[in-house]
C-alpha cells in the first residue's frame, strides 16, 4: 500500500493545478464575457493583419 | 458638439463622395483624388459589398445615418474618458442593439481601425465597450459617432456602487465555487476508497488516514468556500430571522464538527464529502440565481442619454449653453429643429411641428406656434422656436411620469418570490426534526449524545435544500436562455413567476400593435414618376411622413434647391413653375379627403395635384397572434393615447372589442390600477414614455426594443424584432417556467418525505446522504432541462 504515498499526493498536487489554473482564468476575466467568447472564434481575420495595412497608408 | 458631428460625414452622396471614402465615409487623406477608398480594406469591403450586388446596403445607410446622428443623440461623452499619465484614454460604454457575433466584430474592427485606438473590446454579455486610445481624450465623441454611424447607439456608463457590488459578489461566488468543487472531487475519491474499503479489505489505519486528509482538505474549504452563506446566515440571525441559509450553515457546520469528532476517535462515518458537496452545488444554485439577477441590474442601469444635453439658454448678453438642469423656470430657450425640447414651456416665437409620440403616443406631427405650450420629450421637427420655460427638471410632465413610474415600482417590488415563499417555513420545520431526533435519540434511544449528534447531523444534511436551492434558479437560467434565442430579454429576475398568472393583456397601439412608423399605401405608389419626384423632394426633410415617402424609393437622389417651409411642406422653384410637396392647401389642392390616413399633396406644373396617403402599419403577425391570445382566453384590452378614429380603426382589424382612446399616461396607469383592483392581473405591453408609468404599474410588462429607454426600463422584458408572436411566447415560457419550478419544488420534498425518515432511524451514512443528495440534484435539473428542449418542439401554452 506504499504506493499510495505516492499517487494521494499526486492526485491532489493535480487537483490543486485545477484548481488554481481555474481561479487565475476568472481573475484574468476569461469569465467576463461567456457569450462574446463563444462567437468571437468566428471572426478569423488577424488584427496584425488590419494594423499593417494602416500602417503601410498613413 | 456640433464641430464633432460635422467631423465626420453623415450621408455620403454624390456630392461628398469626392471628398470622402465611398465606403467607410472617412474623409480622404489622398488629395490626389485618385481613389474613392480611404483604404484597400474599405476598396476591398465596397468590392465584395458591390460583388454580392448589395449595393443597397449604401443606400440604406444613407437613409438611416443621419436618422442615428439626430442631434438629440449627441451627448459630450469626454466627462466619461479617463486619462493617465501617459497620454492613453480609457472609456467604458454601453452600446445598445448588438444582436450577434457580427455586429461584435463590426464595432471593434472599426474602432480598432481608428488611429490611436489601441484597445476595442465589446462584451456581448455586458455590451460593455472598452475603448483605449492615444490623443486628446475629444476622440470620444467621434468614436461616439462613428459607433451610431454603424447603426448602434451609445449609452453612458455609470458604474455605480449596485454595480461593482454586484460584480464582486459574481467572482466571489465563483472563485467559492471553484474551491468547492476542487475539495468535493478529491474528498469524494478518497471517500469512494473508503465506501469500497467498508465491503472489502481496508485496514482501520488507512481508513483513518483517507479521513484525516479528508479533513485536511474539508476545513479550509468550507471556511472559505461557505462563506457566502454564512455571512447571510449570520446577518438574518442577527435581526431575528431565519432563511434558507440558517439551516444550511447549520447543518455544513455540524457536519463538520461531527466528523471531525469521528477522525479523533477514529470512528467509521465521516461526512466531510457531503459537507462539502453540499457547498458546491448550493454554490452553483446562488451563481446561477445572481446571473438571472445581474442581467436585470445591468439593464436597469441604463440612462436616458437625452438629458445631458445642453440646453441653449437666451439671455441679455446673449445666447449661452447651459446644462439642462441648471434651466431656471422663466428663462428663454431656443430649441433648434430637430432637437428634443428640454422642459416645459410656452412658445413666444417661432412656426413648426412637433412630434408629441412621447408623450400622448399620435403618430402625425402636431403644428405649434406662438402661445402653444410645448411639453419636455417632444421633439421639435421644423424650425427653430424660442420657448419660455414654464417648468424644469422634475417638474415637467416628463418628470412626473418618472415620479408615478417609481412610486409604481416600488408595489412591484415587494413581490415574494415562490423560493422565498417557500424557505419562510421550511428552515423552521428542517430545525424542529433534527433537533426533535437529537433529542429522542438521547432521551427515547437512549444513544450516547455523541451519535446522536451524528444522526442530527444526518438529517439536517439530507434535509439541506440542495435540490431546492437549485429548483428555481436553474429553471430560471433555462427559460431566460430560451428567451435570449427569441429575442426576448427578461430583466426582472421575478417577472416570469408574475407573468405565469397573466389573465389579462393591455396593448398600446402606436409602436406595440403597429410598427409606429407611417408607411405609403401601397395603391397611391402607382405613378412611378410622381413617385421618384415626390421621394426626391423629401429626401432632405426630417418630417415622418417625408422620411416615409423617402423610404419606398430610397435609391433616388435628393433634389437641390429644395427649400423647406415649416409646417407647411417641401418647395422647388423650377423654371416651368414650382413644385410643391406638403398639406393639402400648401400644394393647392382643394378636394381634401376626410380619411383616418395623413396625407401628403404633390404639385406639378401641367398635372392635377397628386395624393400620397400614409398609414401605420400592423406588425405583420399581429392578427394572428391576437387571434391566438384570445383562443387561450385572455382579455384584450387596447389603451392608446391616439385619436379615437385611428384606435378604432386598429381595434377593428384585430377584432378586439375592448379600446380606449386618448388616454394620458396618468389615465393609462389608473386603468391599469383599476383592473388590477378588478383582481385582474395584468401584462402590459407598451413602448412609449406615455405607457412608462402604466408598465411599471401592471403585474408584468413588456416593451419592444425599439421603444424608449423609459418605458425598456420600466418593462420587466424587452422583446426585439418586428414580430408581436413575442408576448405570447413569454406568457408561454413564464407558465411553463413556474409549472416547472413548482413540480421540481414538489419533487425535492417527495425525496425529503423518503429521506427524512431513514435520516431520523438513523439509517443514513454518508454513502446514502451521497448518492440522495446527488441524485436528487440531477433530477431537479434534468427536470428544468425540459423547458429548453421544450422550446425547440414548439411547446403549447
Amino acid at each position: 500500500m506504499t504506493i499510495l504515498l505516492y499517487l494521494i499526493p499526486a492526485a491532489l498536487a493535480l487537483g490543486f493545478l485545477g484548481m488554481v489554473g481555474f481561479l487565475w482564468a476568472l481573475k484574468s476575466g476569461q469569465f467576463e464575457d461567456l457569450e462574446g467568447a463563444g462567437q468571437r472564434i468566428l471572426f478569423d481575420d488577424a488584427d496584425a493583419e488590419l494594423r499593417e495595412k494602416r500602417s503601410g497608408m498613413s | 458638439m456640433t464641430a464633432a458631428l460635422e467631423s465626420v460625414p453623415v450621408a455620403f452622396s454624390d456630392a461628398q463622395r469626392a471628398s470622402a471614402c465611398a465606403h467607410c465615409g472617412s474623409p480622404l487623406t489622398d488629395a490626389s483624388g485618385d481613389s474613392d477608398f480611404c483604404c484597400t480594406g474599405c476598396a476591398g469591403a465596397h468590392a465584395i459589398i458591390k460583388g454580392l450586388g448589395l449595393e443597397r446596403y449604401y443606400a440604406l445607410r444613407e437613409k438611416a445615418a443621419p436618422a442615428q446622428v439626430a442631434p438629440e443623440d449627441a451627448v459630450d461623452w469626454v466627462e466619461f474618458v479617463q486619462a493617465d499619465v501617459q497620454g492613453t484614454c480609457r472609456a467604458e460604454l454601453l452600446v445598445d442593439g448588438l444582436h450577434c457575433a457580427a455586429c461584435l466584430w463590426l464595432i471593434e474592427r472599426a474602432l480598432r481601425a481608428q488611429p490611436g485606438v489601441t484597445q476595442a473590446r465589446l462584451s456581448a454579455t455586458t455590451r460593455r465597450l472598452t475603448l483605449a486610445w492615444s490623443g486628446p481624450a475629444e476622440k470620444i465623441n467621434d468614436f461616439a459617432v462613428l459607433i451610431s454611424r454603424l447603426g448602434y447607439k451609445c449609452l453612458p456608463m455609470t458604474a455605480d456602487g449596485a454595480e461593482r457590488a454586484g460584480n464582486t459578489e459574481e467572482r466571489e461566488l465563483l472563485r467559492a465555487m471553484g474551491v468547492a468543487g476542487f475539495a468535493a472531487a478529491n474528498i469524494m475519491l478518497l471517500s469512494v476508497s473508503v465506501w469500497s474499503g467498508h465491503v472489502g479489505e481496508m485496514g482501520a489505519a488507512t481508513r483513518d488516514l483517507f479521513h484525516a486528509i479528508s479533513a485536511l482538505i474539508a476545513v479550509p474549504a468550507i471556511a472559505y468556500a461557505g462563506r457566502p452563506f454564512f455571512r447571510s446566515a449570520w446577518a438574518a440571525l442577527r435581526r431575528g430571522r431565519s432563511n434558507m441559509d440558517v439551516p444550511i450553515s447549520i447543518g455544513v457546520f455540524l457536519a463538520l464538527v461531527v466528523s471531525l469528532a469521528e477522525v479523533a476517535r477514529s470512528g467509521p462515518h465521516a461526512y466531510f464529502d457531503a459537507a462539502v458537496t453540499l457547498l458546491f452545488f448550493l454554490l452553483i444554485g446562488r451563481y446561477l440565481d445572481l446571473r438571472a439577477r445581474g442581467f436585470a441590474r445591468r439593464t436597469a442601469q441604463r440612462l436616458v442619454a437625452w438629458t445631458l444635453r445642453p440646453v441653449i439658454v437666451l439671455t441679455d448678453q446673449g445666447t449661452c449653453q447651459r446644462p439642462a438642469h441648471r434651466v431656471a423656470v422663466g428663462d428663454r430657450i431656443i430649441v433648434a429643429a430637430g432637437e428634443r425640447v428640454p422642459v416645459d414651456g410656452v412658445i413666444l416665437d417661432g412656426q413648426s411641428s412637433l412630434d408629441v409620440s412621447l408623450i400622448n403616443g399620435e403618430t402625425l406631427p402636431q403644428a405649434a406656434g406662438a402661445g402653444s405650450t410645448v411639453f419636455a420629450g417632444t421633439i421639435n421637427l421644423d424650425a427653430p422656436l424660442t420657448l419660455r420655460a414654464t417648468a424644469v427638471g422634475s417638474s415637467t410632465l416628463l418628470g412626473e411620469i418618472a415620479r408615478l413610474m417609481e412610486a409604481a415600482e416600488q408595489g412591484r417590488d415587494r413581490y415574494v418570490r415562490l423560493a422565498e415563499r417557500v424557505a419562510r417555513w421550511y428552515a423552521p420545520v428542517v430545525h424542529l426534526t433534527a433537533f426533535l431526533s437529537f433529542l429522542g435519540w438521547v432521551f427515547i434511544g437512549d444513544a450516547d449524545w455523541r451519535s446522536a449528534l451524528l444522526i442530527a447531523a444526518a438529517v439536517l444534511i439530507i434535509t439541506c435544500p440542495c435540490a431546492l436551492a437549485l429548483a428555481v434558479p436553474v429553471v430560471q437560467v433555462v427559460a431566460s436562455s430560451r428567451l435570449m434565442r427569441r429575442g426576448i430579454l427578461l430583466k426582472s429576475a421575478t417577472a416570469l413567476e408574475r407573468a405565469a398568472d397573466i389573465d389579462t393583456v393591455v396593448f398600446d397601439k402606436t409602436g406595440t400593435l403597429t410598427l409606429g412608423q407611417p408607411r405609403l399605401l401601397p395603391e397611391d405608389a402607382a405613378d412611378v414618376e410622381a413617385l421618384e419626384l415626390a421621394a426626391r423632394m423629401a429626401a432632405r426633410s426630417r418630417h415622418p411622413l417625408c422620411k416615409a415617402l423617402h423610404a419606398v424609393r430610397p435609391q433616388v437622389m435628393p433634389l437641390d434647391g429644395v427649400e423647406e417651409r415649416p409646417g407647411q411642406g417641401m418647395l422647388l422653384k423650377t423654371p416651368e413653375g414650382e413644385i410643391r410637396l406638403g398639406h393639402a392647401r400648401f400644394a393647392g389642392a382643394t378636394a381634401t379627403s376626410k380619411s383616418e390616413h395623413s396625407e401628403l399633396w404633390l404639385a406639378r406644373p401641367g398635372h392635377a395635384p397628386l395624393c400620397f396617403r400614409f398609414s401605420d402599419t400592423l406588425r405583420p403577425d399581429a392578427v394572428e397572434v391576437i387571434a391566438r391570445l384570445r383562443d387561450k382566453g385572455l382579455r384584450l384590452i387596447i389603451l392608446s393615447g391616439d385619436h379615437s378614429t385611428a384606435v378604432s380603426a386598429i381595434a377593428g382589424a384585430l377584432n378586439i372589442f375592448e379600446w380606449h382612446a386618448e388616454a394620458d399616461p396618468r389615465a393609462k396607469a389608473e386603468m391599469i390600477a383599476a383592473l388590477k383592483r378588478e383582481g385582474r392581473k395584468v401584462l402590459m405591453v407598451g413602448d412609449g414614455l406615455n405607457d412608462a408609468v402604466a408598465l411599471a404599474a401592471a403585474d408584468a410588462s413588456l416593451s419592444p426594443s425599439s421603444g424608449l429607454d423609459i418605458a425598456q426600463n420600466a418593462a420587466d422584458a424587452v422583446f426585439q424584432g418586428g414580430k408581436l408572436s413575442a408576448v405570447e411566447e413569454f406568457l408561454r415560457v413564464s407558465r411553463r417556467s413556474r409549472a416547472l419550478a413548482k413540480g421540481n419544488l414538489t419533487l425535492a420534498l417527495i425525496y425529503n418525505l423518503f429521506a427524512v425518515p431513514l435520516a431520523i432511524a438513523g439509517f443514513v451514512t454518508p454513502l446514502v446522504a451521497a448518492i440522495a443528495m446527488s441524485s436528487s440534484s440531477i433530477l431537479v435539473v434534468l427536470n428544468a432541462l425540459r423547458l429548453g428542449a421544450g422550446g425547440r418542439k414548439g411547446a403549447t401554452l
